[in-house]
């Protein structure tokens, strides 16, 4: 056996077949990062360069140039004193349709800078999100702890199949099936139905959380070392005790990562909340009535006309996204393990 | 602050116990006493039961999904799987020691200790102070510790993290202690003082120890117990060949199965 390469037969085509194997797993690997980076850099370049102080502290504004004075001032007769009980009273209705080219700035819209921000979205998303959070994360948690500390049982079985299908299911059909059972449904009082509102949405969205949390849940306990429970029981630990005091906390941070992949999922989703919230214009801090949310200004305002709003649709999207960055950092930081190797 | 020393005089007698996973019986019928303040050693190849019937003393045998056991063991005369007792309270007087030391994640040296006590309702910030002190001081850990026991517990090194988890079984105040196999994942160095440190609890605790190191056995332990395995309509079965003193058992032994084992021709 020589250690010479020449000696060995075949030495330049194995060499080659290395060399292009190894090749098409770089290209495939590319390719597969390629849409994550032009999602991101896109949505960064574009989106970023929407963001001003305004963006974050205003609501929406409609695309013009014209200020209500404007058209208050080019009434016939501009001299009228303003009735601040009738803002209409003394309108150009000219301003408005563009009909009457009286008012040039009318002209304008389509060249409108953009205005406005996404405030009332933000908060918006917040509430609603972190509505389902507090809804889904002790059903994930409970459910989790049941399939990883009880398993071998029928029920356990189904709830985990359940899950699987549920976390697989297309958001529109959650939406749907929110829409019949909360926005439909009657108040028996009333006889009107609930319709769209904030608390519709933050439960449409618990559907798409549970499964995650219940399965991230039960995973990462499953790689808790049984021996440590055996520690905890051996003390004389109840299964719930040690499960509670021993087993989740030692678990804590993949939990945690299973409530921000929820989380993440939910802020993002859109289908489910334009059949359950709607969107709104203006701040809303109810939870009863429709809501605006990050996800919705970005759909909404990504196909209209005017370039101030695809402006507002983009930057909605970098705010989002960083929103989620945001509280996944703080979360990570919040329940990091304070004990330190020394 | 040390633990006075009340002598706990704690027997168990074993009898007739069967212990199963799912319908298979795992060990065929074992019968015998363990004695006060000693230590008792179970020795046996792979396979044999040993493990199965120490766990079968305090009820961490039935955890294990599909398992469970027949017969009677009686802690001072108190069958353990009479129908009303509870499991946990059995296993606050019977104590566990594992292979692996345990040293429980996301909790302090102190905390190791103390989850024992708060778990028998103990939250007395000085009271808590003084039985992990104690604890500590039994486990011989006391020393090394002291001054950092806010410290996470798996900074610990191995035969450290090993007396940590007897301290942590003795800080519930049990009557017995197993051990199951306590030293296998340590240094001879780290075992020689868990041996030690076994030869003293003794003089307070009954102590059965299950070990693949027959030496070992013959070090510290009193009595020894030797199971087999033997094979019942071809599934192998773990069946106790011979109890008996350990200088009997490692000298004479009756049963010729057992000359061959400890004198390394099998297993």
């Amino acid at each position: 056996m020589s250690l010479k390469s020449s000696r060995i037969p075949n030495y330049q085509r194995r060499k080659a077949t290395d060399a292009i194997m190894r090749g098409l797993v770089l290209l495939a690997t590319a390719c597969a990062i390629v849409p994550l980076v032009l999602i991101i850099g896109y949505v960064v370049v574009i989106g970023g360069g929407a963001l001003s102080w305004e963006f974050f502290t205003d609501v929406y504004q409609p695309p013009m140039t014209a200020t209500t004075m404007d058209m208050i001032g080019a009434a016939p007769g501009g001299d009228v004193p303003f009735d601040p009980n009738d803002p209409f009273a003394h309108l150009n209705p000219g301003a408005l349709t563009g009909a009457d080219p009286v008012d040039e700035k009318g002209a304008d819209i389509l060249e409108a800078p953009a205005r406005g921000g996404v405030f009332h979205a933000i908060v918006g998303t917040l509430l609603v999100t972190s509505l389902a959070v507090l809804i889904a994360m002790p059903i994930g948690i409970l459910a989790g702890v049941f399939l990883s500390e009880f398993p071998g049982n029928s029920v356990a079985t189904v709830v985990r199949f359940a899950c699987d299908v549920l976390s697989g299911a297309p958001s529109i059909v959650v939406g749907v099936v929110a829409y019949i059972l909360i926005v439909n449904a009657r108040n028996p009082d009333t006889g009107q139905p609930y319709g769209f509102s904030g608390i519709a949405g933050a439960i449409a969205l618990t559907f798409l959380m549970v499964p995650t949390i219940t399965r991230t849940t039960e995973e990462v306990l499953k790689l808790v070392p049984e021996a440590t429970r055996e520690a905890a029981l051996a003390m004389g630990a109840t299964t719930w005790y040690s499960t509670f005091t021993v087993v989740i906390p030692t678990a804590l941070s993949g939990i945690v990562t299973g409530i921000m992949l929820a989380f993440a999922r939910g802020a993002g989703e859109t289908a489910p909340l334009i059949m359950t919230v709607l969107g709104s214009n203006v701040l809303v801090t109810s939870l009863l009535q429709p809501i605006a949310a990050l996800p919705l200004v970005t759909y909404r305002y990504t196909e209209s006309p005017f370039p101030s709003e695809n402006t507002l649709a983009w930057g909605s999207a970098f705010v989002l996204m960083m929103l989620v960055l945001a509280v996944n950092i703080l979360v990570r930081i919040a329940t990091r393990n304070r004990l330190r190797l020394q | 602050m040390t633990i006075a020393p009340i002598p706990t005089q704690a027997t168990i007698e074993i009898r007739n116990l069967k212990p199963y996973y799912g319908k298979r019986l795992a060990v065929r019928p074992v019968n015998m006493t363990i004695e006060p303040n000693k230590i008792t050693a179970i020795i046996g190849p792979s396979g044999c039961g040993k493990s199965t019937v120490l766990r079968c003393l305090n009820r961490m045998h039935e955890t294990i999904l599909g398992a469970r056991a027949e017969g009677q063991v009686l802690l001072n005369d108190e069958n353990i799987y009479a129908p009303d007792v509870d499991p946990m309270l059995v296993r606050r007087k019977i104590g566990m020691v594992f292979q692996q030391p345990i040293a429980l994640r996301t909790r302090s040296i102190f905390e190791n200790i103390a989850i024992g006590l708060r778990l028998a309702g103990i939250n007395n910030k000085h009271v808590l102070a003084e039985r992990v002190e104690a604890s500590l001081r039994a486990a011989v850990l006391w020393d090394e510790v002291k001054d950092k026991l806010n410290q996470a517990g798996t900074a610990l090194s191995g035969g450290q993290q090993q007396r940590l988890s007897i301290a942590r079984t003795i800080a519930v105040a049990p009557e017995v202690i197993l051990f199951d196999e306590p030293c296998s994942a340590l240094d001879p160095i780290s075992t020689l003082k868990i041996e030690e440190l076994l030869l003293e609890l003794r003089k307070q605790y009954t102590i059965v120890i299950v070990t693949h190191n027959m030496q070992q056995a013959a070090r510290i332990s009193d009595n020894t117990a030797v199971f087999m395995v033997d094979t019942d309509d071809g599934v192998p079965t773990g069946v106790l060949v011979e109890y008996n003193q350990t200088a009997k058992i490692f000298t004479q032994p009756d049963d010729p199965r057992t000359e061959d084992y400890v004198s390394g021709r099998v297993g």
